[in-house]
């Protein structure tokens, strides 16, 4: 095994972002979170702690949600990051984007890129969840203004559509 | 022509007087029947692709180039006095841009007439220096770099320790108190209405320091261009931010811009500028470049406000048959070294129900923490949670149903003020409420106890303001190809505002939502709108946007007889009617809106409308009730919230859809005030324990029950042109109260501190067993 020691400098790392390899620069202390959205511009993702309480920063590595401000980006090297921005295609929404805009799975909307986050992943895990099951997928999500209803909701309702694009 | 007038507005509990510049309204009210096309129906918000998408740009995400991060060196003691500070380590950093600090100050270093740096420090988080670099890194790096020594000072971290005999100075020079005869509101005879009651109740209740949480902190972005300053800032009060930015740099309110676009949660907590704000500015002055200063998590906690804790007595006397004779309120706060009065603990109590003798008061004092913010219905969240659990002790013990013993003291007219309401629907509320919770028979429909867990159910009421009134202005300019743009003051805190006054524009101009585009959250564009407290925001800018576009219309109306042949018709037998414009006399004489609209060419039509004045000499209140049901584990002390029905009187519902957003949002924000939710301030440090979203323990989703939420939705027509009332703030009042007293109903122990956590409940337990 060998034991690659970079930095303390910056050193250059190659991300695989939303399906595109993207070079940075960057000191190997820098999270995942500040990468994205300070190189990358990529501001969807928030930091609402910092310390993983909150999950407004969550993203998706390779097949598992992630605290993005928990994770150092050099740890995310060979690995396939999906954030929030890549979610639509072209201009066509996520299921789970469109649930939440039916559903008014929000209110200020800042936890709510994290939500959609947590939601789609659950979502590829488990095409058809209880309700409970989603309470317990989510409940790293904070969301301060309460949307939590809707939230539940919009979970269900995408995967209904999901379901109905699937037999379509 | 606008004149002045006087009108009472109400703004959290306090109702003034005040003389407003208003405009008359040439609109006619919507009818409580009126048929709408728009207004009323659920409709998704206009900007949901932004909020989804990750597209929406809040403060925090605002990246401009060559922008700079500030970032503040704080207090570590909850009081001290800088002895030294030598930031010469930090300077010779790469990449560390300016510092400033009370030996170093800055160009402009005073804050609504504090020096941003002081020396004295009065509490955990107070400001001691501020520096600029190229990153955060480079920020936290040089914050770790500057030596501060400081000279402990003793401390004084709540009102029993502020105001004890022998307390230290919490500001060097200044009395702890702030009221110490009290903020008192007094009707009747108190001692008539003792000696007049068969039954008297008195309970001791405690209510704990919460904090707002909003999950984008604190922060603001600054940038100049010449003389011209453009801030973002993540705030409720776009205007409010104008004019204190321009207070505090001293210069014109025309050279300040202040966008909000979207912000991420505010709850009372996010007005003006603050120190962060002016620092921004300073420093994009100084190094003319943008600077952008966002709070951390622990800052937010530490210096971002919070509804302070209460200490608080209630007395309650009633006849046999249940009506009230006495209503007693005591409440002592503390509002932090720089606080004010205090909030109106005792506003419920003074207007909830018809009582002749009401006497309540507010101490408040001085202590060594940052100071108390308006937080979602400030006051009436900690006096509800009282009123209402001695409401629920006063039925127990005259052996009545505590539903009934609210309808016995139903206020007809306003108690405080003594005048008819514009609308009450509070009886409907609790009808509709009990009904869907199953009230009447909740005995017969779930079982009592289901192993160690013991159910019980629980209700209590609710009254606030939310009237709104002038000044809010709204402008509307009809384009060429028959879209509108429709500007107003106000901003999107994440009510959905931005959708609501959108349907009413829609409505008014008989145009599709897909036609109109609302901008609020910038004060360039938009006339005068208020801020977002009080539960006005609705209120007030709904009846300006129909006035405008009203306006527009007119002179729509007057192009369109020209186009029609109809030069000389009243253009008030115009109206819109699916994308038409028709001749009510003669409706074979029509006109599509947007042909009327090309014809116009770059002519361009732009109308102002602003809000009326508010009816005289009536009451506008809203109102609600919340039924909700628990079980609890008489082993752990574990409390489960299973169901919350919520039913509230808030005129016309423009959007069902958003509005059961707010009622979810404040039973929620209300069962983490009820349950888990206090800042904890170490006794022999003066720090906060809790400074973080782990040990603060808001609700998350696995927290939540079933929550019903109902509306009476009878337009409030004597109100205002629209017929709508406030809601930001009613759902969060009444639902502590409801658990305490379902908590009671399950295990006939009162629990009358928040929050009711196993520790406090368990003991209780215990000891109500062992005197069984």
């Amino acid at each position: 095994m060998t034991l690659l020691f970079r930095g303390p400098g910056k050193v250059p790392l190659t991300l695989n972002v939303n399906g595109e390899d993207v070079a940075v620069l960057v000191e190997p202390r820098r999270t995942l979170l500040s990468v994205l959205r300070e190189e990358l511009s990529l501001t969807g993702a928030k930091r609402g702690c910092g310390r993983g309480q909150c999950g407004a920063c969550t993203v998706i590595i390779d097949d598992a949600t992630v605290y993005a401000c928990l994770t150092l980006a050099i740890d995310c090297e060979g690995r396939r990051i999906r954030t929030i921005e890549g979610l639509t295609d072209g201009d066509q929404l996520h299921p789970v984007q469109d649930a939440f805009i039916q559903e008014d799975g929000y209110q200020c909307g800042f936890c709510t890129p994290g939500q959609v986050m947590s939601a789609v992943s659950l979502l590829e895990h488990n095409p058809h969840p209880t309700e409970a099951e989603v309470r317990d997928a989510m409940a790293g999500n904070v969301c301060r203004c309460g949307a939590y209803p809707n939230i539940i909701r919009s979970v269900l309702t995408a995967a209904r559509m999901v379901e109905s694009t699937k037999e379509g | 022509m606008p004149t002045i007038k006087k009108t009472k507005v109400e703004f959290e509990g306090r109702i003034e007087e005040r003389e407003v510049i208003v405009e008359e309204e040439h609109i006619e009210r919507w009818a409580r029947d009126a048929t709408m096309q728009v207004v009323g129906k659920p409709t998704p918000r206009v900007d949901g692709v932004a909020r989804v998408t990750g597209r929406a740009v809040y403060t925090y995400d605002v990246q401009l180039p060559r922008m700079l991060i500030g970032r503040f060196l704080r207090s570590p003691h909850p009081h001290a006095r800088i002895k030294s500070i030598d930031a010469s380590r930090a300077e010779a950093l790469p990449g560390v841009v300016a510092i400033w600090h009370h030996d170093n100050p800055p160009p402009i270093a005073h804050l609504e007439g504090r020096e941003v740096f002081d020396e004295e420090l009065a509490y955990e988080g107070a400001e001691v220096a501020f520096v600029v670099a190229r990153n955060e890194r480079t920020a936290e790096d040089a914050l770790n770099a500057i030596e501060v020594s400081y000279e402990p000072l003793p401390f004084a971290y709540n009102f029993e320790t502020a105001t004890a005999d022998a307390a230290p100075d919490v500001l060097t020079g200044v009395d702890n108190w702030i009221r110490r005869e009290g903020d008192v509101y007094e009707r009747g005879d108190m001692q008539a209405g003792l000696s007049d009651a068969d039954v008297v109740v008195e309970l001791a209740f405690s209510t704990p320091v919460a904090a707002h949480c909003c999950l984008e902190t604190h922060g603001s972005v600054a940038q100049w261009e010449g003389d011209l300053v453009t801030v973002w800032h993540s705030t409720q009060s776009v205007f409010g931010t104008r004019s204190s930015v321009a207070n505090a740099l001293g210069i014109p309110m025309d050279r300040v811009r202040v966008i909000c676009d979207y912000m991420g949660g505010g709850f009372g907590s996010k007005w003006g500028a603050e120190a962060y704000t002016l620092m921004a500015a300073v420093a994009a002055r100084e190094t003319g470049c943008p600077v952008k200063v966002m709070l951390s998590r622990e800052e937010e906690h530490l210096v971002a406000g919070y509804r302070p804790g209460s200490q608080q007595r209630v007395r309650l006397g009633a006849k046999r048959d249940g009506t009230l004779t006495l209503i007693e309120q005591e409440a002592r706060v503390a509002t932090g070294a720089y606080g004010g009065d205090g909030p109106v603990i005792g506003g419920p109590a003074n207007d909830l129900y018809r009582c002749p003798n009401v006497r309540t008061v507010v101490w408040s004092a001085r202590a060594n923490t940052d100071h108390a913010r308006a937080f979602r219905a400030p006051g009436y969240v900690e006096g509800t949670f009282a009123l209402e659990s001695a409401m629920d002790a006063l039925a127990d013990k005259l052996g009545m149903d505590p539903l009934a013993l609210r309808m016995k003291n139903y206020a007809e007219i306003s108690p405080a003020r003594n005048e008819p309401y514009t609308y009450k629907g509070l009886r409907r509320a609790y009808e509709m409420a009990a009904e869907r919770f199953g009230w009447a028979d909740r005995e017969s429909r779930l079982p009592r106890e289901e192993g160690p867990w013991r159910r019980g159910w629980g209700m209590a009421s609710q009254i606030w303001g939310g009237g709104g009134g002038p000044p809010a202005n709204a402008l509307v300019k009809l384009l060429p190809d028959g879209t509108a743009e429709v500007a107003v003051g106000v901003q999107d805190i994440g009510t959905g505002t931005k959708t609501v006054l959108t349907q009413v524009a829609a409505e008014e101009l008989g145009l599709p939502l897909e036609a109109i585009r609302c901008v609020v959250g910038d004060s360039l564009p938009a006339p005068f709108g208020p801020g977002s407290g009080g539960s006005v925001t609705l209120a007030s800018a709904a009846p300006a946007v129909r006035s405008a576009c009203r306006e527009a219309l007119r002179q729509l109306m007057a192009l369109a007889a020209i186009m029609l042949d109809l030069a000389d018709a009243d253009v008030d037998d115009f109206t819109v009617q699916n994308g038409e414009i028709v001749y009510t006399p003669d409706p074979e004489k029509r006109l599509p809106f947007t042909r009327a609209a090309a014809k116009m060419g770059n002519y361009m039509i732009v109308a102002k409308g602003a809000r009326g004045p508010n009816p005289e000499d009536k009451a506008i209140n809203t109102f609600g009730v919340h039924f909700a049901q628990v079980l609890v584990n008489v082993e752990t002390g574990q409390v489960r919230v299973e169901r919350v029905v919520a039913a509230h009187d808030i005129g016309r519902v423009v959007n069902p859809l958003t509005a059961t957003s707010q009622v979810y949002g404040g039973v929620t924000m209300a069962l983490g005030y009820a349950t888990t939710e206090a800042r904890l301030i170490d006794p022999d440090t003066g720090l906060q324990l809790t400074a973080n979203l782990e040990e603060y323990k808001v609700p998350v989703m696995a927290d939540i029950p079933q929550i019903d939420v109902l509306f009476v939705d009878e337009a409030d027509v004597e109100a205002n042109s629209v017929g709508s009332k406030g809601l930001g703030e009613p759902p969060i009042i009444p639902t502590a109260a409801a658990i305490a007293n379902a908590v009671f109903d399950a295990t006939g122990v009162r629990v009358t501190d928040l929050p009711i956590t196993p520790d406090r409940l368990l003991p209780l337990l215990v000891k109500a067993r062992a005197e069984q």
